[in-house]
């Protein structure tokens, strides 16, 4: 395959596809369409290109001279960007074919389509949204994400980097009618830009030392320990910020369920991995990392999966939820990476490359069951009319295809055997058992605390996910919206079927394909290819147990299943209604609802929540009828930046004298800049 | 890498064969306790064997989910019976890390068993669902805790070796660190298998249940797998606590036996422990998980030199 030509489709299909497609904005199904198409064959492209590199090992550099600045750019894709390409290939290709029938809902569901019901609870999209311009910036989105990717000089990812974050806050800020959107646009758009802020010092500081601006060149530059420290510090602030690590992803719940499903799908499951890819390519040029590099990341990796998880428990809006849930699984990637530095700081390969693979994995596996679990948010959004979980019930029935992919999505993000999500936390697990054994002084006590803090995410995952999944498609429709909900169209199902199996084909596929890892990770973990490679096979081998214990289980279902069946065969099957210890006329608003199921753990964390409730106040033997409202909120907003943002704007307040607004005060400044200028240079 | 010892069939065979006589034991010691005659210990048995000739009978509101619970349920737990060595000698399967498969095995039977309960639409159902995860979640930690430090102490990564190194001499050097490790498993070998003083197996009254009110709807052969499966669960769990204190290296005819007897050991404690003091209240039981991760932090502490 010739790569140039790759290259060239996989940034221009999608471009062109959008921008074609809002040219032909006066016909919003051709507008669909062509965005569409347009985005699918860039990530045909880009799986093809991405795949063919990954499995010769090589890398490919393309320059473009931009003409009259005397500036090359320099695009390669290496290993480490085809990994991440292929992710985003995937799912930006899956979102636009779900897109091209998801936005014809919202195209004809106006304002009274989606009922009062839907209004009050959020729907995203009212029929303001035109689709021409959804199709626009989602493929400068991908685009943008794509050039990120294979930039390889310090400008131009700077300059990718910006295209992808405004795409995506056009995106966010496309329903601007809701104030709630407008809301959390703005703050994103801050949020973005001081991270941008600090990846600006970052490629200043480390070109100016290494005096080019190419990767390779970057990676010659000769750094102090302290200089070395303050770059890891400015990617860690700059990456975080767009990965979501804790205490930077306050804009990510508002801001991903913002967006419409398939994008929400996008930003969450891929868009935020640039943040990792990021600070991958920041440790590729930054030398040798001390271990305070890898404390740093299991901490923070840990603190992100805690919270994260506490928040969503908490969540009742399906999108915020998974937004929460992505802060989560940015944890456990987190850990994975923190793990991998510790092992190589402490020279012990296999808790490196365990530690690297694992959390590369990751990014994949949670590419596809993100992805999957937001296009089910919003199929369920759409055809019941509502996001609040609370609200919905019994879809299991109404949408058996929609309701059997998403009970592969939440099986994957629970990380429980047998699919997808469970290989790369077992890797991660690996790492951190792996750091126990060896190492000087108090070198597993990272490995300690990665253990107890992915034990309790774990745990906390597999009860906010069956709660999503036993309150919106199990038990009795709550509501008339639920009740009524029809199946979403051909092209809606096919993608959230196709990431499904995805899940399903990653976790017989990871356990074979993980020597082919080699290659990304050698520039990581800069050890022998020979030692490397063994280490792979090691885990491989690993991961082929963990195989055969999975199709033992699928075996077993299958024997036991069957027995059931002989068993019962002939036999009286009786049906009644649900057990309800003799009432006689239940409803299903007696029925358990997401708030009360999560109730106990959200009292349990509740010093580290910020939620308010507001209780009726009952007196008398007789009290009148009330009304409970849990208002779930993130303590980071309350407790850190309101305080904070308010103090900074009180101290610009106090400033706001030099803008008195007389034009004889500025005649002055520009008189006294003057006469300074002067003095300065006769001086 | 991966270990297959034909051996540890017989240590599933065992688990299969006797794991519902861990139950008659407990509740004969309760009859004992009580001053009641009680019922044979076979009695788990004969309930399987009835349970197992019946028809059954499903809500309207239910959907196969609530038929898939109870088989993939008692599939992850016979696939967790593989890892689990017993009486010293290795499991049937033993790879580096297969502590954590057959964790999070025991997390697919929950995660089954919620979303079953949940497809009853049932309020009771959720409520004991609702529970069982919150618990569940603060058991974790402990049990992934203690077994972090013990394959530190042993220097084995799989359940197997770290069983196995387990012996007379670690006993001696590292006896606090070990007794406290045992005292926590235990704690939460009585959590997870929904026995008082966290949950009550006996009790009457729906509100206050948590693991029995889950399965509410299941009948016959169904409810007989759910049956079995908590035997299984509480086999395996137990043979955690047993292979902890039992130490490593007796001849195999002496070890099977030892382990065995040390189990229904376990069954008797079990029993003693749920004569002799009552089900805590609901919001007390996460200070008793959390008692047990402090202990295993304790064990970290004394463990870290």
């Amino acid at each position: 395959m010739n790569h140039g030509f790759l290259i060239a489709a996989v940034i221009f299909f999608p471009l062109l596809g959008g921008l074609v497609g809002r040219m032909a904005g006066f016909h919003a199904g051709l507008a669909r369409l062509l965005a569409a198409t347009g985005a699918v064959l860039g990530g045909l492209a880009g799986a093809l290109l991405s795949g063919d590199i990954l499995w010769h090992g090589s890398r490919t550099v393309v320059t473009w001279p931009w003409f009259g600045t005397g500036y090359t750019l320099t695009l390669a894709v290496d290993p480490l960007s085809a990994f991440f390409l292929l992710p985003v290939s995937i799912l930006t290709a899956m979102a636009a074919i779900y897109g091209a029938q998801y936005l014809g809902f919202h195209h004809h569901t106006g304002p009274a389509g989606v009922g009062a019901a839907g209004a009050a609870s959020g729907v995203a999209g009212r029929g303001m949204v035109d689709p021409a311009n959804v199709g626009l910036f989602a493929s400068l989105l991908q685009t943008g994400m794509v050039l990120v990717l294979l930039a390889h000089d310090g400008l131009g990812f700077l300059f990718s980097w910006e295209v992808m974050s405004m795409a995506a806050f056009f995106l966010i800020a496309l329903d601007d009618a809701n104030a709630e959107n407008r809301s959390a646009a703005w703050t994103y758009l801050l949020a973005t830009h001081i991270g941008s802020a600090f990846l600006v010092l970052f490629f200043l500081f480390l070109g100016q030392r290494a005096g080019g601006l190419t990767f390779a060149e970057l990676a010659r530059a000769t750094l102090s320990e302290r200089a070395q420290a303050l770059l890891f510090l400015a990617a860690l602030v700059g990456f975080g910020a767009k990965a979501g690590f804790m205490p930077l992803h306050v804009w990510l719940p508002d801001a991903h369920p913002a967006a419409p499903s398939h994008l929400s799908a996008v930003m969450s499951g891929v868009m935020i991995k640039t943040g990792i890819y990021g600070l991958l390519r920041a440790l590729t040029v930054l030398g040798a990392p001390p271990v305070w590099w890898g404390w740093a990341l299991v901490v923070i990796g840990v603190v992100s999966g805690i919270m994260g998880m506490v928040f969503a428990l908490a969540e009742r809006d399906v999108k915020r939820l998974l937004a929460y849930s992505s802060v989560e699984n940015i944890g456990i990637i987190a850990i994975g990476l923190g793990l991998g530095l510790c092992g190589r700081a402490t020279a012990q390969p296999a808790m490196a490359v365990a530690g690297f693979a694992g959390s590369l994995l990751h990014v994949l596996n949670h590419a596809m069951f993100k992805g999957l679990l937001f296009l089910g948010a919003g199929t369920l959004a759409v055809t019941t009319g509502t996001r609040e979980l609370d609200r919905l019930g019994g879809l299991f029935r109404r949408m058996p295809a929609t309701a059997g992919a998403c009970l592969a999505g939440v099986v994957a993000i629970g990380g429980l055997p047998p699919l997808n999500g469970f290989l790369s936390e077992f890797l991660i697990y690996v790492a951190a058992f792996q750091g126990l054994l060896g190492g000087q002084g108090f070198a597993w006590l990272p490995s300690c605390l990665a253990i107890g803090g992915l034990a309790l995410i774990g745990g906390l995952a597999a009860a906010c996910f069956a709660k999503v999944y036993g309150i919106a498609f199990l038990g009795e429709p709550r509501t008339q919206g639920a009740a009524e909900a029809a199946p979403p169209p051909a092209l809606m199902s096919f993608a959230m079927i196709t990431l499904a199996m995805l899940c399903g084909g990653l976790a017989v596929v990871v356990p074979v394909a993980v020597p082919g890892l080699a290659p990304v990770l050698s520039v990581l973990v800069p050890i022998d290819g020979q030692t490397l490679l063994l280490e792979l096979l090691r885990g491989g081998a690993l991961l082929r147990g963990v195989l055969g214990v999975a199709i033992l289980l699928v075996l077993l279902v299958g024997f036991l299943a069957a027995v059931r069946r002989r068993l019962l065969a002939g036999r009286e099957i009786g049906q009644t209604p649900t057990w309800d210890c003799g009432y006689a006329a239940p409803t299903p608003r007696m029925s358990y609802t997401g708030s009360s199921f999560t109730q106990p753990l959200n009292d349990l964390f509740e010093p580290l929540r910020a939620g308010t409730v507001d209780r009726p106040a009952l007196s008398g033997l007789f009290p009148a009828p009330g009304r409970l409202a849990t208002h779930p909120a993130d303590s980071f907003v309350g407790r850190l930046y309101t305080p904070l943002f308010t103090g900074v704007e009180t101290l610009c307040q106090r400033l706001r004298w030099v803008q008195a607004g007389r034009l004889q005060v500025y005649v002055l400044y520009i008189a006294v800049t003057l006469l300074v200028l002067l003095g300065w240079n006769l001086w | 890498m991966v270990i297959v010892n034909a051996l540890g069939l017989v240590s599933v065979a065992l688990a299969l064969v006797l794991a519902p006589l861990l139950q008659g034991v407990i509740h004969r010691t309760k009859a004992f306790f009580a001053g009641r005659q009680g019922a044979p210990v076979w009695q788990p048995y004969y309930d399987l064997a009835r349970l197992l000739g019946k028809g059954a009978v499903y809500s309207r509101t239910t959907t196969w989910i609530f038929v898939a619970g109870p088989v993939v349920g008692l599939a992850s737990l016979l696939v967790a019976l593989t890892l689990m060595p017993l009486g010293g000698a290795s499991a049937f399967l033993a790879f580096p890390g297969d502590l954590v498969l057959m964790l999070y095995l025991l997390g697919l039977l929950r995660f089954v068993t919620v979303l079953a309960a949940l497809d009853t639409g049932s309020s009771f159902e959720g409520m004991g669902a609702s529970r069982e995860v919150t618990f569940a979640a603060l058991a974790e930690p402990p049990v992934f805790l203690a077994l972090a430090i013990l394959a530190r102490k042993t220097g084995a990564l799989s359940l197997s070796g770290i069983m196995s190194g387990i012996s007379p001499t670690l006993w001696v050097t590292a006896g606090p660190m070990l007794a406290l490790l045992a005292t926590a498993l235990f704690f939460v070998f009585l959590a997870e298998n929904a026995r008082i003083p966290v949950d009550d197996p006996n009790t009457h009254l729906e509100l206050t249940m948590i693991h029995e009110v889950m399965v509410l709807d299941h009948s016959g052969p169904d409810f007989a797998m759910i049956l079995y499966g908590a035997s299984l669960k509480l086999w395996l769990l137990g043979s955690l606590v047993v292979g902890l204190v039992l130490p490593a290296g007796l001849p195999w005819f002496l070890a099977w036996p030892a382990a065995v007897g040390g189990l229904l050991l376990l069954a008797v404690l079990t029993g003693v422990v749920e004569s002799t003091m009552a089900r805590l209240r609901l919001h007390k039981v996460p200070q008793f998980l959390v008692g047990a991760l402090i202990m295993t932090l304790l064990a970290l502490v004394l463990g870290a030199r």
